[in-house]
């Protein structure tokens, strides 16, 4: 286990290292960054004092390794539409979108869990086909149009919740919808697939047979060897969900994370937007790997593999 | 996701056993049907479309669709905020829509199915290599990394597709891999080796033709992928550019009219869903013919 414990973590850090990399390489090598940031009604001389006041034009290697240097001692420089340090805005924004995180994951499992299971359990009838058709839409649905619908309904239809701002927890409802549907699918099959497997296993035969109660084998052998695949998938879903908050924070106007990403990539402001993608990227591998570890730890063959 | 969620496994069976199962799968009929008719809809638009997608008329704008009561059969659909009909600009954004995913899929497919196929079949450092870059991806959030560069570079349908197409190969290059994986340690595949085949040979003649239906599967659920990203990005304006019928573009421009005419924003977003409903049918629907086969 702590062999495999060292090797995953050590992975762990070389894709964030590299995810760094390629992350400063394409945000400086698609465009000029200094261009970007003076505007389009610039002048030669401030792009010129720009690039210079930035460092930009030191080769791009010792840009990154300046840069590298300062972001693993938590310092990411100054945003330059905020003039504040990013760091602090990062700080600011994070609980927003943690929380606009957690709430989703866990409105996601609540509905796909016990809609799983019943799937499964009633494999081939109605209910069973109700629930595929509910993951297809689910996956089908645009979740920027789903944003929409919603305001339309709670907000001009029945005004019950607020369209947009951020602060009070009412503004949470609406985004975790849409959030939540988007992961509702994957869990939703996993769980199915998950649970068809154990109720076709022998152990499951074998505890039948014994004579044990219908729910006491399900809960008790059933539930919990279907529920191991499901604990990594959280975890990565949990991933996505910050990283996916983008588009749903932009809509409903909820100041975190994913808004701060829209807001600086509208203004061009690079320091902002690398800082928020090494950001997502090591919760990201953080949460895969402790999805793995968690694996690992309640599945003994894969530590072994 | 992409390795927990998708489990694929390897068909092998003759095409004429795949054509009686897919008789019977009403998802997959209804996947086929809509995206036919999707299909049909783009190539034929400059004829099937009542109007020109660009031309404005300022003094039609925003009349509602045919079941309002104030609806006319001039404009089935209505018209949008410069008074463009919105029935054309609908049937006109079926193209942006499947040149979007089918480019989008050409460049990822390529680029992760040659990943993942000499993963899987190489294994060793290859695999390690390939492994890392598929986790170095994941990690990497597409719709930041995208709105960035479109930020950056402007945009247009061009960069969106080369945008995409650059991102989207993860699910590719992980099905491949294991798919490959499985298929290389088949009897067909050592007796090739065993009887002297080139890896060439035994890469092409052997085991490509058996990746076809994880391909599939695959390429349909990236479609989907592309078409709602490429809307997404559209939507926020770093995407595909006005005058364009782009149905997440048509969205954006409607979302001022959300609160009084909110079939603005509705009617595009239909389009939207229902296409890409259909492409994730088609796609489940293969995967069930394919694993169903397999476990019998």
């Amino acid at each position: 286990m702590v062999a495999y414990v060292i090797k995953r973590v050590g992975l762990a850090l070389l894709v964030i290292f590299v995810v760094s990399l390629v992350g400063f390489l394409a945000l400086r090598l698609t465009g000029d960054p200094a261009v970007a940031m003076a505007g389009e009604a610039s002048s030669e001389a401030d792009i010129r004092n720009i690039r210079l006041q930035y460092g930009f034009d030191r080769p791009i290697l010792i840009q990154y390794a300046d840069w590298l240097g300062r972001a693993v001692r938590g310092d990411f420089g100054v945003s330059n539409y905020f003039r504040l340090p990013v760091s602090d805005l990062i700080m600011s924004r994070f609980p927003t979108t943690a929380l606009l995180a957690a709430f989703s994951i866990s409105f996601a499992l609540i509905i796909s869990i016990p809609l799983g299971i019943i799937a499964a359990v009633r494999q081939n009838s109605w209910i069973d086909r109700l629930a595929l058709l509910f993951a297809v839409s689910g996956q089908a649905m645009p979740n920027f149009w789903l944003a929409l619908l919603l305001i339309v309904l709670f907000s001009v239809t029945y005004p019950l919740l607020p369209p947009s701002g951020s602060g009070e927890w009412v503004n949470f409802i609406m985004p975790t919808i849409v959030l939540g549907t988007h992961a509702m699918p994957a869990l939703m099959r996993l769980t199915r697939n998950g649970m068809l497997d154990v109720l076709a296993s022998d152990y499951m035969r074998t505890a039948r047979a014994k004579g044990l109660r219908w729910y006491t084998v399900l809960f008790k052998h059933g539930l919990r060897n279907a529920m191991i695949p499901l604990v990594a998938l959280t975890a990565v879903q949990f991933g996505f969900l910050l990283s996916g908050s983008i588009v749903t924070e932009a809509i409903f106007a909820l100041h975190g994370l994913g808004h701060l990403a829209w807001e600086s990539i509208t203004r061009r402001d690079i320091p902002t937007v690398q800082a928020v993608l090494i950001i997502l990227a090591t919760f990201y591998t953080l949460l895969t790997l402790l999805g793995d570890l968690l694996n690992a730890w309640l599945d003994p063959r894969i530590r072994v593999s | 996701m992409a390795e927990k969620v998708l489990k694929v496994d390897v068909p092998r069976i003759p095409f004429s056993r795949f054509q009686k199962k897919l008789g019977g799968h009403v998802g997959l009929l209804v996947g086929i049907v809509v995206i036919s008719v999707m299909v049909l809809m783009a190539l034929f638009a400059p004829w099937i479309a009542p109007d020109d997608p660009y031309r404005q008329d300022l003094d039609a704008r925003l009349i509602p669709p045919i079941w309002h009561a104030t609806g006319t059969w001039d404009h089935p659909l209505g018209t949008d905020p410069l008074g463009r009909d919105y029935l054309t600009r609908v049937i006109y954004g079926s193209q942006i829509a499947l040149i979007t995913a089918g480019l989008v899929v050409a460049i990822a497919g390529t680029i992760g199915s040659l990943m993942g196929i000499a993963a899987g079949y190489f294994g060793g450092k290859v695999d390690m290599v390939v492994s890392f870059m598929i986790s170095v991806r994941l990690s990497m959030p597409v719709v930041l990394v995208a709105l960035a560069v479109v930020a950056i570079v402007g945009g247009s349908l061009t960069v969106i597709i080369w945008v995409l197409g650059l991102l989207l190969w993860d699910r590719f290059a992980v099905v491949m891999r294991s798919a490959t994986m499985q298929i290389r340690s088949l009897e067909y595949v050592t007796s090739a080796r065993a009887a002297g085949c080139s890896t060439p040979r035994i890469l092409f003649s052997e085991i490509l033709p058996n990746l076809t239906g994880p391909l599939v599967v695959v390429t349909t659920l990236e479609m989907a992928h592309a078409i709602l990203l490429e809307a997404a990005l559209s939507f926020l304006g770093l995407g595909v550019q006005p005058p364009l019928p782009s149905w997440g573009l048509m969205i954006a421009e409607g979302r001022g009219y959300l609160f009084f005419d909110p079939w603005v924003v509705t009617v595009p977003g239909v389009a939207l869903f229902v296409l890409v409903f259909g492409i994730n049918l088609l796609g489940d629907g293969v995967r069930d013919i394919t694993a169903l086969e397999n476990r019998n």
